[in-house]
Formats: structure tokens, sequence, C-alpha cells
């Protein structure tokens, strides 16, 4: 046990020593939130708009003075024909132009009814259409305010935001960050700093030793749970007071699903380091197949629901899957175990399964 | 036996921050004869070697390598010298032709040339069913043979060797030492590192250092005279001792 | 040259020799391309909603079937009263319940406000909006051919309205797809030239090879543009090879010119290869080189606008991407295979890339040093 608990205290400090990794282990998950919380918005804000008017009366001018007071458009250009037009989308200076028809305040009068056309830059397919609907809501206002109707519209609805009222992106990022940054540290790490072992030869020498080698993979394995939960911790907690957050459901469930979320990605870590002689295999079997898994098809930033059959079933053999639909179901739900318990259930077999797989594996390679 | 410097160093300095590397070195090598560098690990051998390779600034001091500044005229120098660290440096994943090729020809040979010396070094080596196998392949005895072989490939006139013998057998160490005779003899100057003591005698002077510091330089027989030693040994041991009492006191 | 002729071709045989090296080159471009697209896609397709219709009319049904008809959604479930609407959403059985309310119907016909009540699942705020959107328009398509509709406003008291047109320039279909696939080539052509130089000269660190080339008489710049070259070679061939299985697998209209896009890619390649190198002067070790391209990568990649528009990031966001060198890479792959952007239309993206390519490169090589 003594001889162990030296053979850990050595790991720790061979990890805390390459204080350049360990800086950038503990910047990533905080960086990341940071940028998922304030850049990646998908909403519309200063987007900027160009006039084509080709009648130049009051009701244009209002309509063009209301666009630009609005929040989420700037008007920046008033260009003369559509080929001035079709030139800023091509330099990229606008989003959208507004169209009005001429003589649109007489058309208004006469007939009821005035043309306006707006042109959208679709190539951000999902942008072109909020702006396109933002802008339809400015139109319907103004002719509402026209109508003195006060509620033009007879059919409203009553938008109900179950779990995150705000619209708020944290939600969905700060778990996914949860499950990114585990499988990071837990199982890159641990892969890449086994395979540096065997191809320095170092490996070859602890094996000889008089530790059982139970105790070696415990001890390299050790530090960067430890690594792990810390980081769990911060991710929450900066999820919590940066951008609000909830664990509605129990913190002891939270931290022990984590947990053997842990053992399963440094079970996966050490079963790719069985695997492999080099650390870049190491480092490339880790990103393909366990990174980018646990970034897109775990339902982190792109709905599992939208993707074509191949990925959904593909998506049942990633683990991050199960963690994510566990842990949203205990923080914004509030929900129980009870709820989640076949996720729960998955999770451990999986875990039982690599740890006897990559035991087993170990061993082989001993004898 | 000429008697040439081509190595001058002068009042060497090399720090590392707070720690110092080289404290102070005062030598010279002679052309064409084999100059060794003895120590225990860490004693400082590496950074010297180093310095005179051009790989690092030294601190302070003159350094002159074959009658060139290492401040000023490192490209100079490094047209004439050969280098082979403790790792070899051979890329594993090339043959043993295209390794020679490849840094042949970074020393500008021309093809011709290096065709003409490869042959030469494939029947003098009998290496001709190693030649078209990748480095990874060749056991640790040709790899080094090998890479010796690349440093001294271009004629360099002085050829830097940084513990050559670390980690092979005492034969293959013995046929290692009989390429290096053989340098010598078309007048290549050989540095030499390394902690094997009995690889001391085989030098025609040798300087000894320990903690940054030479403590002792010399051929062979002056040292063992001057510490009435059988063998270079008990000389080591010797100086050992009276650092240690030096720094006691 | 011919020093980097010699430099070329053993970087060439090292790279064709690397048992990882080739699938790098040739499956990552299918597996970013094919999966990354279809995985990576934000549109919402046929998201199941639960409709509770208390009302049971014409006008409820007919709305019920305007919901099936769009191609966002599917009504999985139709309920005639107000039970286990918790329950649906909790266990994600339905993204949304809409609640058709009684007297639907009779109140349209007699002008009385309705409202639609909508519950939305909203943890992905982003696909909640997009519901929310979709389920309005819809409903204002409904609304304009049941109330609009001459038989049932008198005549005279007509209201004014606007006859808006929308056109959606550049991707008709609105397919997400075509969105995506140029922002995929960034990620592609970034990965090449970042990683692959900085992993390929930090290794011959670790082996020591480096030194032995430093004691070399080879001057600084022919051991670098021969290590270099090639990754500008195989960055430009990933590009030509991941446009082409766009255009032949997913219809990637290409409206610009190739040669400007590939004047766009040396450029941007350039920078690219810079930063891979800089990253390298000050690594060690490849789990080093690896972790720090990771961090800066993630943060520079979701910052160029890769999933969403720039102009909406905070102005803080929109600085730091001055100096971004993706997210100049990315509107110019966006505008030129889109919308066929010339180098006239993208001059301030071209010279701010060839600034910051110089710039970094010069830096890097003045970092590489032979003699430390």
């Amino acid at each position: 046990m003594k001889r162990f608990s030296g053979f850990l205290v050595k790991e720790f400090l061979h990890i805390l020593r390459d204080r350049r990794t360990m800086l950038i282990l503990f910047l990533i998950p905080i960086f990341q939130i940071l940028i998922f919380g304030y850049v990646v918005k998908n909403e519309v804000k200063d987007a900027k708009i160009g006039i084509i008017d080709l009648s130049h009366d009051n009701v244009t001018e209002e309509i063009t003075a209301r666009l630009d007071a609005a929040v989420d458009f700037r008007v920046v250009r008033e260009y003369q024909t559509y080929e001035e037009a079709e030139a800023g989308f091509r330099a990229n200076e606008i989003k959208a132009v507004v169209v009005f028809a001429d003589n649109f305040a007489n058309d208004m009068g006469k007939y009821r009814k005035a043309d306006v056309q707006i042109l959208l830059d679709a190539s951000d397919p999902n942008l072109a259409n909020l702006i396109n609907s933002y802008i339809s809501v400015i139109l319907n206002k103004y002719s509402a305010e026209v109508n003195k109707t006060g509620n033009s519209v007879i059919v409203s609805t009553e938008p109900r935001m179950w779990f995150n009222e705000n619209l708020h992106s944290a939600y969905m990022f700060v778990p996914g960050t949860m499950a990114l940054i585990l499988m990071l540290i837990t199982a890159l790490m641990s892969s890449i700093s086994i395979a540096r072992e065997k191809e320095t030869g170092t490996m070859e020498i602890l094996l000889v030793s008089p530790l059982r080698p139970i105790q070696i993979i415990l001890g390299k394995l050790t530090p960067y749970a430890v690594l792990s939960i810390v980081n769990v911790v911060s991710i929450l907690v900066i999820g919590n007071v940066v951008f609000g957050v909830p664990v509605h459901g129990s913190w002891v469930l939270l931290l022990l699903v984590s947990f053997l979320f842990i053992l399963l990605a440094l079970s996966l870590g050490l079963l790719v380091s069985t695997l492999v002689k080099t650390q870049q295999t190491a480092m490339f079997i880790s990103i393909l197949g366990l990174m980018l898994p646990t970034m897109l098809l775990s339902g982190f930033i792109f709905p599992i629901e939208n993707m074509p059959v191949i990925l959904q079933y593909l998506s049942y053999i990633v683990p991050a899957k199960y963690f994510l639909i566990i842990i949203k179901s205990i923080m914004l739900k509030g929900l129980g175990l009870s709820y989640v318990i076949n996720e729960v259930l998955i999770l451990f077999g999986i875990t039982l399964g690599l740890i006897a797989l990559s035991v087993y594996k170990f061993k082989v390679r001993l004898e | 036996m000429n008697n040439e410097n081509i190595i001058e160093v002068e009042n060497l300095v090399k720090k590392f921050g707070d720690f110092t590397a080289n404290d102070n070195l005062c030598f010279e090598v002679r052309k064409s004869e084999i100059f060794g560098f003895l120590g225990a690990n860490g004693a400082g051998k590496t950074t010297a070697i180093k310095i005179l390779c051009g790989l690092l600034f030294p601190t302070s001091g003159k350094v002159m390598v074959a009658g060139y500044d290492v401040y000023k005229e490192r490209n100079k120098i490094r047209k004439n010298i050969g280098y082979m660290s403790q790792g070899f440096s051979l890329y594993e994943d090339l043959t043993v032709k295209e390794n020679i090729e490849f840094y042949a020809g970074i020393y500008g040979l021309k093809r011709t040339e290096i065709k003409t010396r490869f042959d030469d070094l494939v029947s003098k080596l009998g290496i001709e069913e190693l030649k078209d196998k990748f480095v990874s392949d060749l056991p640790l005895g040709w790899k080094q043979k090998i890479a010796f072989s690349v440093a001294i490939f271009h004629k360099p006139q002085i050829v830097f060797l940084d513990e050559p013998t670390s980690g092979v057998d005492p034969i293959t160490r013995r046929q290692f030492w009989d390429l290096i005779y053989e340098a010598v003899e078309s007048g290549i100057t050989v540095f030499v590192t390394t902690h094997y003591l009995d690889e001391a005698e085989y030098c025609d002077r040798v300087c000894i250092m320990a903690e940054g510091r030479i403590d002792a330089i010399g051929s062979p027989d002056e040292l063992k005279s001057k510490y009435k030693s059988e063998n270079m040994d008990e000389v080591f041991v010797k100086i050992a001792r009276g650092t240690n009492k030096m720094n006691n006191k | 040259m011919r020093t980097v002729l010699i430099i070329l071709r053993k970087e060439f045989r090292q790279i064709f020799r690397d048992r990882m090296m080739i699938p790098i080159i040739f499956i990552m471009p299918f597996v970013q391309t094919l999966v990354l697209v279809y995985a990576a896609t934000l549109e919402l397709k046929d998201t199941s909603i639960t409709v509770v219709d208390l009302d049971r009319s014409d006008y409820s049904r007919n709305l019920i079937s305007k919901f099936n008809a769009s191609p966002f959604f599917k009504v999985n479930f139709q309920d005639y009263n107000y039970s286990n609407i918790e329950d649906d959403i909790l266990k994600e059985n339905t993204k949304s319940v809409i609640i058709i309310p009684d007297n639907f119907e009779k109140d349209i016909r007699n002008s009385i406000p309705v409202n639609l009540q909508m519950n939305i699942n909203a943890i992905d705020g982003q696909s909640a909006s997009l519901i929310s959107i979709y389920v309005n328009q819809i409903l204002a398509g409904f609304v304009k051919e049941k109330i609009l509709h001459p038989t049932v406003l008198s005549q005279g008291q007509m209201p004014v309205s606007f006859n808006v047109k929308s056109r959606f320039l550049y991707n008709e279909e609105l397919n997400f797809k075509h969105f995506m696939l140029p922002g995929i080539l960034v990620i592609l052509i970034s990965m090449i030239s970042i990683f692959l130089t900085a992993l390929n000269l930090v290794k011959e660190k670790e082996k020591g090879t480096m030194e032995q080339i430093n004691v070399t008489p080879i001057q600084k710049w022919q051991f670098l543009t021969g290590k270099m070259l090639p990754f500008m070679i195989i960055g430009i061939f990933e590009l030509a090879l991941g446009l082409t299985i766009g255009i032949l697998m997913f219809d990637l209209p290409f409206e610009g010119s190739v040669l400007t896009l590939f004047v766009f890619a040396l450029v941007y390649l350039f920078a690219g290869i810079g930063m891979g190198l800089l990253i390298s002067d000050f690594a060690s070790t490849q789990q080093q080189a690896m972790f720090t391209i990771f961090f800066f990568f993630l943060i520079l990649i979701l910052m160029s606008g890769i999933f969403t528009s720039v102009e909406s990031m905070p102005d803080w966001a929109q600085t730091v991407n001055k100096i971004n060198p993706l997210y100049y890479f990315m509107r110019i792959l966006r505008s030129v295979i889109l919308k066929g952007s010339t180098i006239a239309d993208l001059i301030q993206e071209f010279l701010a890339l060839v600034i910051m390519g110089v710039t970094i490169m010069s830096v890097a090589v003045w970092r590489y040093r032979k003699t430390n």
C-alpha cells in the first residue's frame, strides 16, 4: 500500500508539473462555456439590411426608420438597383434587402394593399428565416397601427417554454461541455499518457516493479479522475453563477452519475491505450472515435431527431448520449433516479464491460 | 603529431537560469586527435558539446571551432563538423540509403559523389543486405554505426560524438572504436563524450568534468601517473573524492 | 533550391509511409463531409408535435392538416383533452404540445381574438424558437386564408395589408447542408494545415532529428520551405476532394470561380501553416502541441461563425474576429461557393488574410531557432 501511494504521488506530480497542459485543461471548459454563452447565439441582433425604395414617400420612410430602430436590424445602405443590391450581397455588406414598390403610399390608400419584397441571403438559411419573420412582424405591426385595430392578429399564440423560459443556450451547452470535457481529460489524456509510457519504454520498468498491474492502472488513472471531478464542479458552478443554469434535482445524484461517466471514460481511455503503440495513434483514435461522436452524436449541439436514421442508430452506442439525457433530466427537469434508471443502467453496463475488456487486454499483453 | 589547435575554448560559461551547466571551461583540442570528455550524467558534457556544435549559445567566454567563432560564424562551423547525438537521430521510417542520401544532400554533396561514397561505405561495412532496410528494423549496434557514418559522410574536420556507445554491448563498442580510429586516420578530429571510463584509455587526451567544471585534463598516462593510479577508474575515484573534500571545506 | 527538393522528397516519403497519414488524407474528407454534414444540422424537419384539439371543428382539423403538411412538423399524436401534457414533455415523447381552444372556429368567425397555447420543450433554445416561428408562420397562412377571405369580412372595412413576397437568394430551398459544407471545408483545411504542420515538426523535435538537422549548414528558409510545402499541397488537394464530394453528393452549387477559390485557399493555408509552425516553436511534446491547438482551434472555430451569425455576437467577439483567420476564410468560402463572390468583392478579407499570414509566418520563422 505504501508502495502504491508513492507511485500515486509520482503520477500526480508528473501531471501537475506539465504546467502548460494543466493550464489548458482547466481553461478549455471555462473558455468553452464562456464562448458558448456569450458568442454562439442563434439570434438576430444588428443584422445589416439594405433598402430599395422606389417610392420614397412618408410610409416607406417611416417603415425604414422602424426597421433601423429595431434591435434586430441596422439599415446600412440604400440601393438604387437590384444589381447594386446583389453586389452588396456578394461582398457580405448585407443579409437582407427590403424593396418597396413605387407608388407605395398611394397603393395603400387606394387599394388597401402595397407590395413589399424581401430579398434574403439564404446562404445561412436559419438566419434568413429568422430575419424574414422579424421583418414581417415589423410590417404587420405597422399595418395594425394604421388599421387602428390594436391587435390585428386575430389568432395569436401564447408560447410556454418549458424548462428554459428565456431560451438560454446555456441550458444546452453546460451539460454538453461536461460530457465533452470528461471525455477529453479522462479518455484522451489517460490514453495518451499510457501510450507515452509505452513509447518511451518506461512502462516496462513499471511492469517489472513489485507493483501489481491493477495498482499501476489505478495509479495512472486516479489523477485524471480527480482532475475530472474538479472540472465537473467548476463547470457546474460557472454555469450556475454566470449563466444561471439551475440544478433542480439532487446534487448527490448528479455527482454520482458524473462519477459513473468518468469511470466509463477512463476505461475507454485504458482500452484505447491497450490497443495502440504510439501517442499519435492514441490521439487520432481518441479524437475520431471518442471526441467527435461525443460532440456530434450525443445531442450536445445538434438534435439527434433531425439526423438521418443511420446516424440516429449510431448514436445509441455513444455513451455521452445517455449521460446527457440523465444530467439534463436531473439538472433542468428536476427528475429523480426512477425516471432515468434505464440510461443509468446502460452506462453502468457499458462501464463494467469496458473495464473487464481492458483488464483482460492488459493482462494478455503482460503474458 | 600536429600541434595545431582545432578547437579553442576560454572561460566558457553556460547558465540556464540560476543553474550553471558549464563553469568557466578552458581547453583546446588538437588536430587529428581523439579528445575525450569524461564525467557522470549531468556533469555538463552534453551542454558543452552542444555549444561547440552551435546548438546552444554560450553565456560568456571565447569559443573557436575549426578557426571560426561560435558567436558569429556558426554556419561556417556547421560546414566543417559532424555530430552524432545520444539518440542516434536517424529517421526510423526511412531506409539506411535514404537517410544517408538525405543528410549528404543537405550538406550539398553532388549526386555522383554521394553514390561513390555510399558504395564505398556499403562495401566497407558489409551492409549490402541492410542498405534498403528501414532504420527501425535495425539492431541498436547497426543504428549506431550508421549514425556515425552519416556524421562523417561529408568528411568534416571534426566529428562530435555525444555518448555514442551508451547501451551497446562491449563487442559492438570495440567495433565502434575501430571505426573511430579509421576516421582519425583519414584526418578527422574526434571529440567524444562518454561515461565509460575504460573508453578513456582509447583517447589521446581526456578531460574529466564534474558539476560543470573541468577537474583534470591530459593524456590517460599523464593522469594515471599524476594521481598514482593503475587505471582511469582509480583516477576518476580519486578526483571525485578530491572534489568532495573541497566542497566539504 | 536542390536542398529544398531534398527535404521535400524526404517529407513525402515519410508522409506516404506513415500509416496514419493515408487515412487522414484520403478518408478524413469523406468522414468529415458525410458525417458532419448530416450530423451538424440545425434545421428542423418532421419534428414531432402533439396537438390537443378541444374544438374539434372544421377549422381546427384544417389547421392540424396544415401542420402535418408542413415539412417541419409531424403531428404524432392528437388528443381531445388536457391529459398528460406535462408527462409527455417531461419524458420527451414530444417536442411541443399545441392546444386549440374551445370555440376556435366560432370565435374566429365572430372576429373574437383567439389564443393558442403552445408548450415547447425549450432545453434546446434554438430549436424551440424555430418551432415557435414555424408554428406562427403556419398560423399566419391559415389566418390569411380564413379571415382575410372576402367571405368572412364584410366589404368596406377591408384593412390595410402588405403583400409581402420573400425571395431566398443563393439557397432557395433553404438547404442547411449547403450552408454547412463550406464551413466543414474550413475545418478540414485548418486541421490539415495547423495540426499536421505542428505535429510533424514537434515529432522531429521529440525524436532528436531536429537537432541533427540544426547542426547541418542548411538555411532556415530551405528547411522550413521543404517542411511546409507538402502541407500546402495536401491542403489544396483536400479542398478539391472535399468540394468534389460536396458537389457530387450534396448538389452543392458552385457559383464562383475555381481560380478565385484556390487563390484564397493558398493565402489561408499560408496563414494556417504559419500557425502550426508557431505552435511547434513553443511545444516540446506532441501532447502539448495537441492540447494547445485544440484549445485555440475550438475557440477560433466557434467564433468564426460556423454555426451562427457573426453579427449577432457581442462587440468584443467581433473585435477578436478581426484577427481570426478562420473567420475570414469562413466568409470567403461561403461567399465564393454559394454567392459567386470575386476577389474584388472580398478585397477586405483578402487583404486581412494576406497581412495575417505574413505576420504569423514572420513571427513563426523568426522564433524558429537553429541555436537556442
